[in-house]
């Protein structure tokens, strides 16, 4: 344990070691929680999905912060026993049947839900249900929303009903005697209190209390049958977020940790590797080796790396582990190359390589067991420094869109997010939790490597 | 007669960087073309284009399926011709390497410039001037605050600007887009004071000096973003640099012979340190005109680096053979210059003593 001590001094290391700590830690539980291929099928789901989800909400703790208290999502369902949704059945005639459908929740939020949505099933022969639908305020307005004769599978967008905000504002218009200078939306009337406060947009006041949705069905037949689920949109999700397809972002999230981490690390550690070991087979043979494998990485040097490995990304749809490959051999014969081969010119004219080679070591014994262990601890800074850089190399060809095009990856939230005007909309969450994930991976990385640096190398350490 | 070494020197180093460059766009031409997959698709293309012109052609209207059939693939064979595809990849990429390398770069698949041409020549020169405007100045701003900076701080070694320096290198691991996604967010997005992205604003102001003035404000942001990432990493490389310098022994020797310390500086330390740090500047330089591909797709910079990726999104091959060769070129050229001037600079270059 003595040797640990003196690297105990350094506090960014620790600092950093503690942050790439809660990484792994998070990588590890993602790969046990989520597999792989569900989080790939749900990221790569359409909306059906995620229907139950709002669309671009910000994240929940974010009503820590704020003043104002953001709604959550409301699911009532007729077939989940709850308290609040009450579904009982009377025979009226013969063949027909009413089914009467009360629905209640609690709104203590301090602006409207952001969507509002019916979704019904229904079991019939012949004839569908008609259903007439109303809404019961806490302060005892009530309005009726729609009558509408449902299929087996049906919805009614109730926020998005063009037919039903026209009737909700002319209702407005009515009880205020005033016309309304703008368009009122189908949330704020039904969730907004009705003084002049709603004439503009801004002011739109929202009503707390128990709100009701009653849904009255009419049902030809005895055996008929219909359930219906209303969902009233909040505006805070999970801990990350929704994108505008509805998808839990934290899930991209969370399976971007290990990605990030394995791109990065693998790429890094096998470049110096490889680099190293090109450097140390030109620099001990010397000769017509050396100037073969000086000729390829002068060729790889005029090479432009981001646009060689883009077109050969754009033309085979490849995935983030032959990106990965691509990275790789496009970096093998990268500029560290000439940088290990002076460190090996150097270190092959030493004392104990001459003894090495006095007693009759090989070639490969003296590379293997004399060279490269001497320049192995060299190598560890600038392998923990470029791994920041290949995380962020992911997630720059994830930001041009040729990235993998399965996994879901914390550049491809931060492409989402850019290429759907998160910026201009001022959806701020979007952008900045994959930001702030990247920024701390990359500095943790940065943080450990600068410290090893001046561990390993204590040249610099004396300046 | 005898050749001085250092023509010798020269000359083997000219040979072997053209060798390079060959190779170098040979393989790049291989790689855009990918052994004739991308053949494929540009023919598929080709074929669909010529039939969707014919058939939407009023011209042909009267004529029946088989000539119809006749004259799409008359003209596909035409277009096939005027693409270049009569001939086997093999003898097609020896063309391409000739005509590349004598800068006769041909005409696009797809892109067209702004004015409308197709000649790439055309196209890469009206991108270029965009990209050499906002990265050759990011560049020369980052080399020369970083050398000041550098060496105010090797001075100052120790003091609490220096520890500063070195406590911020750190966020030199982020790249310089990605500190222009929160540029943009703070300035475009929360102040609204400076654009989102562009190089003038929309319509472009007619008055030359309010043109310039447009286009100086939408450099900013990008100028900031590669200069909070890059200047504490550079500042502190050149200190490190200047430190190791400082310490060698020749100048303690000066030193202890009581020379002034600015005629040290200048003589002793600054002059042995000139050959490395040209060559930074000249590559960087170099580097600097292809452009950066993602900082132009994040400012949606009409630079080299956007042309780039567009052209191969859209499997432009003359495009991007173009732009690399330029770019081989250009670096050719600047490793020769270098070994100039390291002659130059450098006397036992000069007495041909590194011979390599």
């Amino acid at each position: 344990m003595m040797s640990l001590r003196p690297i105990l001094r350094y506090r960014s290391l620790l600092i950093g070691a503690a942050i790439l700590c809660v990484f792994i830690i998070v990588s590890i539980f993602t790969i046990i929680t989520i597999p792989y291929e569900e989080a790939a099928r749900l990221w790569r789901a359409g909306e059906q999905t995620w229907l139950e989800n709002p669309r671009n909400a910000v994240p929940s703790w974010v009503n820590l912060f704020s003043p104002i208290k953001l709604p959550e999502t409301i699911v009532l369902d007729t077939e989940s026993n709850s308290l609040n949704v009450i579904k009982i059945s009377a025979p009226a005639g013969e063949n027909i049947k009413i089914i009467r459908v009360e629905m209640r929740f609690d709104y203590e939020y301090d602006t409207p839900p952001s969507e509002i949505n019916l979704f019904f099933k229904s079991t019939y022969n012949s004839s569908p249900p008609q259903l007439t639908i109303s809404w019961i305020r806490p302060d005892g307005v009530q309005f009726d929303l729609k009558k509408m004769t449902i299929s087996r599978d049906d919805k009614f967008y109730i926020s998005a009903d063009t037919e039903l905000n026209a009737a909700l504002n002319r209702i407005i218009e009515d009880k205020l005697g005033a016309k309304p200078p703008y368009s009122i939306s189908t949330t704020s009337v039904l969730f907004g209190v009705i003084n002049e406060s709603i004439l503009t947009s801004e002011s739109v006041e929202t009503l707390k209390g128990g709100y009701r949705l009653l849904i009255e069905g009419l049902l030809f037949e005895p055996t008929a049958d219909f359930d219906a689920k209303l969902v009233v949109y909040g505006k805070v999700y999970g801990w990350a977020g929704t994108d505008h397809l509805r998808r839990d972002i934290g899930i991209a999230l969370l399976w971007g940790t290990p990605i990030a981490l394995l791109f990065g690390v693998s790429a890094a550690v096998s470049i110096a590797l490889i680099q190293m070991s090109i450097g140390a087979v030109s620099a001990w043979f010397r000769g017509a080796v050396d100037t073969f494998m000086q000729r390829i990485t002068e060729i790889f040097l005029v090479l432009p790396f981001l646009p060689v490995l883009i077109m050969i990304s754009t033309l085979y749809e490849i995935n983030i582990w032959t990106i990965l490959l691509v990275v790789i051999l496009l970096s093998s014969f990268g500029p560290g190359v000439k940088n290990y081969r002076a460190l090996f010119m150097q270190l092959r004219e030493s004392p104990y390589v001459e003894a090495a080679r006095a007693y009759g070591a090989g070639d490969f014994r003296i590379l293997i067991l004399h060279l490269i262990p001497r320049v192995l601890p060299t190598m560890i800074p600038s392998i923990v420094l470029s791994a920041a850089e290949f995380v962020f190399l992911e997630a720059a060809l994830a930001i041009l869109g040729i990235g993998d095009p399965i996994a879901p990856t914390w550049g491809k939230v931060i492409q989402d997010a850019f290429y759907n005007g998160a910026l201009f909309k001022g959806q701020y969450y979007w952008v900045l939790i994959p930001s702030a994930l990247l920024a701390s991976t990359s500095i943790s990385f940065a943080l450990i490597g600068f410290t090893l640096d001046k561990i390993f190398n204590p040249k610099l350490k004396e300046i | 007669m005898k050749i001085p070494p250092v023509t010798l020197l020269l000359l083997k180093r000219a040979v072997t960087i053209m060798i390079t460059v060959v190779l170098a766009v040979y393989i790049t031409i291989y790689v855009a073309n990918m052994g004739g997959y991308v053949d494929e698709i540009v023919k598929g293309e080709a074929l669909l284009r010529v039939s969707q012109a014919v058939r939407a052609n009023p011209a042909y209207r009267s004529l029946n399926e088989t000539q119809i059939r006749n004259l799409i693939d008359r003209l596909y064979q035409n277009e096939l011709e005027r693409l270049g595809f009569d001939q086997p990849f093999i003898v097609r990429s020896i063309n391409y390497l000739r005509d590349a390398l004598t800068l006769d770069l041909g005409r696009s698949l797809f892109i067209s410039s702004d004015s409308g041409s197709r000649s790439v020549r055309i196209i890469i020169a009206e991108r270029l001037p965009n990209t050499v405007l906002l990265f050759t100045t990011v560049q020369l701003l980052l080399f020369f605050l970083g050398l000041f900076t550098g060496l105010l701080l090797s001075r100052k070694y120790g003091s609490k600007l220096d520890r500063l320096v070195a406590l911020l290198t750190p966020m030199s691991s982020l790249p310089g887009w990605f500190y222009g996604l929160f540029l943009i967010l703070i300035f475009a997005s929360i102040l609204r004071i400076l654009p989102y992205g562009g190089m003038v604003d929309i319509p472009p102001p007619t008055d030359r000096l309010q043109y310039a003035l447009s286009v100086a404000r939408h450099m900013i942001l990008p100028i900031m973003s590669w200069l909070t990432a890059y200047f504490f990493i550079s500042a502190y490389t050149r200190r490190t640099f200047f430190l190791i310098f400082s310490s060698e022994d020749y100048v303690e020797v000066a030193r202890a012979r009581g020379i002034p310390e600015s005629v040290v500086r200048r003589r002793y330390i600054l002059r042995p340190t000139l050959p490395p740090i040209i060559t930074d500047l000249s590559l960087t330089l170099i580097a600097s005109w292809t452009g950066a591909i993602i900082t132009e797709t994040v400012f949606n910079w009409p630079g080299v680096g956007s042309l780039f990726y567009v052209a191969s999104v859209f499997f432009d091959t003359p495009v991007l053979v173009g732009l690399v060769v330029i770019y081989a070129y250009l670096l050719a050229t600047t490793v020769f210059v270098l070994e100039f001037v390291y002659a130059i600079l450098d006397p036992r270059v000069r007495a041909g003593v590194l011979a390599r």
